[in-house]
């Protein structure tokens, strides 16, 4: 921390409230979905992102209207950060017709291409190809907004880690590829799948620019991310971030995680990251216990709100079922 | 209206370079299709008129490029991905069967992924089997896809500017045998939509269903028919998805006799499919069993005459057609 002392370049009370507010909006949709999931009323997989959520608090407060993302299997919290409408998020995982995707797509395929989000997906490192093709669109346009697509340690593995990665460098794109490496591809440790850990450096490899940054730390990634952001809307992108962090669980809402040493799982929940962002809002914004206890209020209201909602809406009629596939 | 004598090539040249003129989110990548024009020539001159920010060469990253082109087109442009054989977009089918297919039902119908993948399959000079095959029942299968496969200039040309502006991912299956083929093609705005077969020779004794390179094939084998007294109708779908289902059985149920002539492998093909489509909804209008002539189930070997006994060639067209014409009752009777 700073020891009292002004911050050069310190993100502005705006930010980090919003850092917060999204963090925190993130922790209890996830926390609250479990209890939902639980009860029965979510069905399906439910891939929590609790641990990480300073990656997608930070990352999206650097963005701005136009941008667009990608988004992976764990995708909550990257729609949240987004700016999407907890109501319609709620409601499709409740397989309601007022849902995102009307019931039809559920936790994995949540998109709003209105507001330039492309979607979460149910195949991992499928979004990276995703968001380069989005970036070119935008430098075919003449368009000079940036994609960011959240990505996984698992995902970087695969082929189209690589080969999009590639494109976007020899086509200088407004693309960021944000590595959330929280030392798991499911249940298999990242040292057992990859023998150099810092995935930052594969960028590097191909004349990337990277950066490795702790992902538990929100505003450590909103300003690198901020750089990152500067750096692709001169042209020069794309740029790599590999943030480090660590589920607060096992990979889906039905997997206990045991793999995962409690020693490990201490270290990083000691570090967590609403926990830190509420912080910084307090010593560096000076925001009060109060007003912070208004913001958690707002957003424990905002969820109970969107299932009340979602409870009370209704679900994709046969007829408009039988409609809909008329077009395939 | 006035028309001109295209080759296939030019005709699919002369669509890409009339939508990219009149949509400038229409763009194109591929291996080698800037500066070279792409191995068969159809991206000639592009480069030039369009330059490189919407012509653009591509590393062989196949799984890569159609991700990229797929995302382009979810985020609002119209981009056309050329692979270079059919064979190598399977490098690419995550892309096209996980992400592109299905965004538009996973996301209540809100997304739409007007994305152009061309490419070209089929047998052709002894390119072997990873260059040779012709994979539409793959795409076929899959819901959510449209697969194109023209076989003259004309159709080629109208059926491409119709792709690119329409919103699902099209499978646009060109034919290696057709890209120096000549046909004539009108002049002017010419469109084809999607889901309308063209009679290619009107007939009353059989109706043959092909498309691709099996349309001049089949042509060839009415010809010879036709000098023997036999009258053939040659049917194109153009569109295997959509499929004019309503042309299909209408000249089923005028010639009471079918075969559908595939280059593909027999064995979970589209004619099997498309046979199943007239026999549950034309069975009691056949005078004959449907005849399928396909390819042999196994991959295509390199040695020409063993290449040419693979698929289907003029001659097992000429016998299926006889076939279904001894096999009518009226026939039988006579026999």
């Amino acid at each position: 921390m700073n020891e009292g002392k002004p911050i050069q370049n310190a993100p502005s009370r705006e930010i980090l409230e919003k850092i917060f507010r999204t963090a925190y909006k993130i922790r209890v949709f996830e926390t609250e979905g479990i209890k939902l999931y639980r009860q029965g009323l979510i069905r399906g997989y439910f891939h929590p992102y609790l641990g990480q959520e300073g990656i997608a608090a930070g990352v999206c407060a650097a963005l701005r209207e136009g941008d667009f993302i990608a988004s992976t299997h764990r995708g909550h919290g990257h729609c949240i950060a987004w700016g999407a409408s907890i109501r319609k998020m709620v409601a499709e995982l409740l397989q309601k017709e007022t849902g995102y995707c009307k019931g039809y797509g559920g936790s994995m395929h949540i998109a709003d291409i209105s507001s330039g989000n492309l979607g979460a997906n149910g195949i991992v490192g499928a979004g990276t190809p995703l968001g380069v093709g989005a970036a070119l669109a935008s430098q075919v346009r003449g368009s000079d907004a940036v994609t960011v697509t959240f990505s996984t340690d698992g995902a970087s593995n695969n082929g189209t880690f690589l080969e999009s990665l590639n494109l976007a460098a020899i086509w200088n794109l407004n693309f960021i590829l944000v590595i959330e490496n929280n030392g798991y591809a499911v249940s298999t440790r990242i040292d057992e799948s990859t023998r150099d850990t810092d995935l930052y450096k594969r960028g590097i490899a191909i004349g990337v620019e990277s950066h490795q940054v702790d992902g538990n730390d929100p505003l450590e990634v909103h300003r690198v991310t901020m750089q990152a952001v500067k750096t692709c809307r001169a042209g020069k992108g794309p740029v790599l971030i590999e943030a480090k962090t660590y589920r607060h669980m096992g990979h889906h809402v039905n997997d206990p995680g045991k793999y995962m040493p409690e020693e490990e799982l201490a270290h990083y929940k000691a570090r967590d990251p609403v926990d830190r962002a509420r912080a910084a809002l307090k010593e560096m914004a000076g925001f009060s216990d109060a007003e912070i206890g208004a913001i958690e209020a707002e957003a424990a209201a905002e969820f109970a709100d969107a299932v009340e909602f979602s409870v009370r809406s209704p679900e994709v009629t046969a007829e408009s079922f039988a409609a809909f596939a008329q077009g395939y | 209206m006035a028309e001109r004598e295209l080759m296939y090539r030019e005709a699919l040249r002369e669509a890409i370079d009339e939508e990219m003129a009149r949509d400038p989110t229409v763009f194109i990548i591929g291996e080698g299709i800037a500066e070279r024009g792409g191995s068969y020539k159809v991206t000639e001159g592009l480069l030039a008129k369009y330059g490189p920010g919407r012509v653009r060469d591509t590393p062989i990253a196949e799984a890569g490029m159609i991700g990229v082109g797929v995302g382009a087109a979810i985020a609002g442009a119209r981009p056309i991905v050329e692979i270079l054989y059919v064979d190598f977009a399977m490098l690419g089918m995550d892309m096209i069967v996980n992400q592109a297919a299905k965004f538009r039902l996973m996301t209540g119908g809100e997304g739409r992924v007007p994305f152009v993948m061309r490419t070209q399959g089929g047998t052709g000079g002894g390119v072997a089997a990873q260059h040779s095959q012709s994979l539409e029942a793959l795409f076929y299968h899959i819901p959510g896809l449209r697969v194109v496969m023209p076989s003259t200039p004309s159709d080629a040309k109208g059926l491409l500017k119709y792709a690119l502006r329409q919103p699902d991912p099209v499978m646009f299956l060109e034919h290696k045998h057709l890209y120096m083929t000549r046909g004539m093609v009108p002049d002017g705005e010419h469109i084809i939509e999607f889901g309308k077969g063209d009679i290619k020779r009107a007939g009353t004794d059989v109706t043959v269903i092909a498309w691709s390179n099996m349309v001049p094939r089949t042509l060839e084998a009415a010809e010879e028919l036709s000098l023997q007294g036999i009258s053939v109708e040659v049917i194109d779908p153009r569109t295997l998805v959509p499929l004019d289902r309503a042309m299909i059985l209408a000249s089923v149920s005028r010639t009471r006799r079918c075969v559908i002539v595939q280059e593909a492998n027999r064995r979970g093909g589209v004619a099997s499919d498309i046979c199943s489509i007239i026999l549950a909804e034309a069975f009691w209008e056949l005078d004959a069993p449907v005849e399928i002539v396909a390819g042999l189930d196994i991959p295509v070997p390199f040695n020409l005459a063993l290449e040419k006994a693979s698929v289907p060639q003029k001659d097992d067209i000429i016998a299926a057609v006889r076939r279904a014409l001894h096999e009518s009752p009226v026939a039988r009777a006579a026999g």
